[in-house]
């Protein structure tokens, strides 16, 4: 049973060099899994998260989702089902109003998806901050006023409070030091048990990759060169590119030479 | 550090002449009771002479301070009125081709265009003369010639902000985009045209005056405009009656320009450079 099935998506950004970004991808999601998504920089990861969000139009494919032809979907009927796929962006600075506070970031999902009647959304926020790990004393704050790792822990807030099966971070948590990083990462792990979330994890780092993935797809220049199991594929690269991951982290070197 | 509105000399002195505008416009009925257009004694009493009447009378002995303190009426409601109009019309416009794109944009621009290349006063000169004068028709006359800026301006700026990161997650989130437009990207198109809607003000009540001067006013009102078309036949005689009405609209003009400098500063942190 697939949540997600994406099937020859291809993208060509139109201009002078005519960069293909997706070149027939196709991947699936499981409920409740992580796929991590990996690849250098420019290598098509994140057109995938804006294609799946349906943020960027592909030029071929199939999406489907949900038991829906995602992909075909419209107007209001896709607004209405947006509920279940949302994403968090890298930069948790810039994805906020700038003039948004707290609770009124979180209730517009409440608002938008008919959450809740109007009267419990101060519930409805108390408890989303709660479940991400702040305190409800944060709610009527500007988000200007909070710390990156804070803004991105609403913003994750924001994500779950539709109720999604799907929530696509697309370096969700490269923006962190690393100290915040482990925190978040542990969140996203734990949201994912107690809410049987299926996560589409883009990142170029292996490290946060693998710490929170069931699965990992490799990206080269639009292409999906490797995917299998975390382990077995970071244990027995077979591609080049992935090689060169796995040596740009130090860590995992360490571990496997004391494993 | 850019310093806030309220610090800066520009914004206190234009402010203070602009308050005591507003003031003297909206309490017109109160500081010069009774009808402004009536006679009030003998004509062309020069001004300073009669304690009555301090300011003298015209041509029909009509009481000039009356007339003047009336005529702020008009021009303060004429020149905010159409400001509003025009910063209101031109914010919708520009917002919605920002951010629509595509054919839709080029199609609003092209209006933009067309209202632009017309000389605001001509425009509003055709509108009047064939509405006849009255004063929403001199409103909406010279918003017509006013609203092509804001335009302007909005578009530019949801141009810019359409591609952030907040639109994306609003889009994500499943809000609709009229909402998105004219919820989340507008209210942050407005500071920029906030700075001009103050020479908009201004413009706006120099083309009352104009209109007016030409005998396309609204007859029923007063306006400074009409004071200084009426005085000029006595310019060699009398001059006070065209100079006094003209120094009116020079310090009301002035004083808009100043308040809208100094906004323009505090709102774009100009000075900070």
């Amino acid at each position: 049973m697939t949540l997600l099935q994406a099937r020859g998506l291809t993208k060509t950004y139109p201009g002078a060099r005519r960069i293909r970004a997706l070149d027939d991808v196709s991947f699936e999601i499981a409920p409740g899994e992580t796929l991590g998504l990996i690849g250098p920089s420019g290598c098509g990861k994140s057109t995938i998260a804006r294609v799946l969000t349906r943020l960027t139009e592909p030029d071929a494919g199939t999406i489907q989702f949900d038991g829906q032809d995602w992909g075909g979907l419209k107007g209001r009927t896709l607004r209405r089902a947006r509920g279940a796929m949302q994403m968090v962006f890298q930069d948790p600075g810039a994805a906020f109003h700038p003039r948004a506070t707290v609770s009124g970031a979180l209730c517009e999902p409440l608002r938008l998806h008919a959450i809740a009647p109007r009267s419990d959304w101060p519930d409805h926020v108390e408890r989303l901050l709660t479940q991400v790990g702040l305190s409800p004393e944060l709610a009527p704050r500007p988000l200007s006023a909070l710390s990156g790792g804070q803004r991105q822990r609403v913003a994750i807030a924001r994500a779950i409070a539709p109720r999604p099966k799907l929530i696509v971070l697309d370096e969700a948590v490269s923006a962190l030091d690393a100290s915040v990083r482990a925190r978040v990462l542990d969140l996203l792990a734990q949201l994912q048990r107690e809410m049987g979330l299926a996560y589409l994890f883009v990142s170029h780092d292996l490290a946060v990759t693998r710490a929170l993935s069931h699965r990992i797809a490799v990206m080269e220049a639009g292409r999906i060169v490797e995917t299998g199991p975390a382990e077995a594929l970071l244990a027995a690269p077979r591609t080049e590119i992935l090689r060169r991951l796995i040596a740009a982290v130090p860590t995992i070197h360490t571990e496997k030479v004391s494993s | 550090m850019t310093r806030p509105f309220l610090r800066r000399p520009e914004a206190l002195l234009g402010g203070a002449i602009l308050l005591a505008l507003i003031l003297i416009a909206g309490l017109a009925p109160l500081i010069a009771p009774g009808d402004p257009l009536a006679i009030a004694g003998r004509p062309l009493i020069p001004p300073f002479t009669d304690a009555g009447l301090p300011l003298g009378t015209d041509r029909l002995g009509r009481d000039l301070l009356a007339e003047l303190i009336h005529g702020a009426r008009t021009s303060v409601a004429v020149g905010l009125s159409a400001a509003l109009v025009a910063v209101f019309a031109g914010m919708t416009v520009g917002t919605a081709a920002g951010f629509a794109g595509g054919a839709i944009e080029a199609a609003l621009m092209r209006i933009v265009d067309a209202f632009q290349i017309v000389p605001g006063f001509l425009l509003a000169l055709a509108f009047v003369s064939v509405m006849g004068p009255s004063l929403w028709v001199v409103v909406l006359a010279i918003a017509l010639g006013a609203w092509t800026g804001p335009a302007r301006l909005a578009r530019a700026r949801v141009l810019s902000l359409r591609e952030s990161d907040f639109v994306a997650a609003a889009k994500v989130m499943g809000m609709s985009p009229a909402e998105i437009a004219f919820r989340q990207i507008m209210p942050l198109a407005l500071p920029p045209v906030l700075a001009v809607a103050s020479v908009i003000v201004a413009a706006a009540v120099l083309t009352e005056a104009a209109l007016s001067f030409l005998g396309l006013g609204d007859p029923n009102s007063v306006t400074w405009g009409a004071m200084i078309a009426e005085g000029r036949n006595q310019l060699r005689s009398a001059a006070y009656l065209s100079i006094i009405p003209g120094i009116a609209l020079v310090l009301t003009v002035i004083s808009t320009y100043l308040v809208g400098e100094a906004l323009t500063d505090s709102l774009t942190g100009r000075d900070k450079r």
